[in-house]
């Protein structure tokens, strides 16, 4: 079963994750800018971050055949610091013409306040002007349903951003159709207990279609299970979905939405 | 999928967790002191599973989730609990 991990912490993983998900079938991994688990002091340690996301790592997946894609950002859990943000945010440029960088992500909001929200604003602003693809998470829990509104609401009051190039990430049965309906894209993350289930995200592919959605496994320090995505293909075949459809979703997908920034290619197929 | 290959393939799975629920509510019961909000949050999205409507998950998410629209003046915290602890504020330990 072929797919592509597109939303994998993998700078949190061991080695044997990458041979696990190359055996299972993975063709491509990427790598969203995210929260390290405690905050970064300075600009520096993200500056550090990002060598890692471009340079590392991308070698570390090479020794599996697997290539590795990553997406630039300070993370919303550490944008309370508006001064810290500005100054990581003046990094980045720099760093998007590597050649394993897709665009801005994952940006979005934690806890909804003022500061992540202006942290937002320069995000996608940052996008705009160096016209790439968006990653973006949204919130936890009791506070997704408002992020994801506000989030929403950011993106569609600057016009220099097409919808088709936004991804909303970490949906679920009570934002999906927001999402979907502003013409954006979206992620399942499939997680042993927040998030998606596997069988929950099947549902809402029944549901809505899987034209504009696909499933990640957030693998990172947390909770998390790297395999999610080809367990989730078990549960479609389960359910009586065709091999093609299962691909259509989980492999197919993924590159239709990637492949609007031209660095995204498989140069090496699955080993 | 029809009826009956849903109960086939998911039955036991649902029955476990509800059974799983149900002990939850009654080990919350047999401990002392008082409960915050979750608990209350908890006891009414199961109005949610009673009714014959469709998108019954939809609506426990909605009823587990802050309504409000303006942005919070700061972060107070990273982590999120699970339930919205209404405009009064929370009790409920904050990660
Ligand atoms: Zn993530």
């Amino acid at each position: 079963m072929r797919y592509i991990e597109p939303h994998g912490h993998m700078v949190s993983r061991t080695t044997d994750d990458y041979q696990d998900m190359v055996t299972a079938g993975c063709a491509a991994v990427c790598e969203p800018a995210f929260w390290a688990g405690f905050d970064r002091s300075t600009m520096h340690g993200f500056h550090d971050y990002f060598c890692q996301l471009t340079d590392f790592e991308p070698k570390r997946a090479a020794r599996y055949g697997l290539p590795h894609f990553s997406w630039l950002c300070i993370n919303p859990k550490e944008s309370e610091d508006v001064k810290l943000a500005e100054e990581v945010i003046g990094i980045i440029p720099s760093f998007l013409p590597r050649p394993n960088v897709l665009g801005i992500g994952e940006i979005g909001l934690n806890k909804n306040s003022r500061n992540e929200m202006k942290v937002l604003e320069m995000h996608v602003d940052l996008a705009a002007r160096h016209q790439q693809l968006i990653l973006v998470h949204t919130p936890h829990l009791e506070d997704k349903l408002k992020g994801t509104r506000l989030i929403l609401d950011v993106i569609r009051s600057d016009s220099r951003i097409q919808p088709g190039r936004v991804l909303i990430d970490h949906v679920e049965e009570h934002t999906v159709r927001l999402v979907l309906d502003r013409g954006h894209w979206g992620g399942m993350t499939l997680y042993p207990v927040s998030k998606c289930s596997p069988a929950r995200a099947v549902d809402i592919l029944d549901i809505c279609g899987g034209d504009r959605l696909w499933m990640n496994s957030a693998c990172d320090w947390g909770e998390s299970v790297p395999l999610a995505i080809p367990r989730t293909g078990l549960e479609m075949r389960r359910r009586g979905w065709t091999a093609e459809a299962v691909d259509r979703v989980i492999y197919q997908n993924p590159i239709r939405f990637l492949s609007q920034c031209p660095k995204f290619n498989l140069a090496s197929e699955p080993v | 999928m029809t009826r009956q290959q849903v109960l086939d393939l998911y039955f036991m799975d649902a029955r476990c967790k509800l059974i799983d629920l149900a002990a939850f509510l009654d080990r919350v019961d047999r401990g002392t002191g008082e409960a915050d909000f979750r608990l209350a949050a908890l006891q009414n999205s199961l109005k949610a599973l009673a009714g014959s409507e469709a998108s019954r998950a939809e609506k426990v998410l909605l009823t587990l989730s802050d309504p409000t629209v303006e942005p919070v003046a700061k972060a107070l915290g990273k982590g999120a609990v699970g339930a919205w602890p209404g405009a009064s504020g929370s009790k409920a330990p904050m990660p």
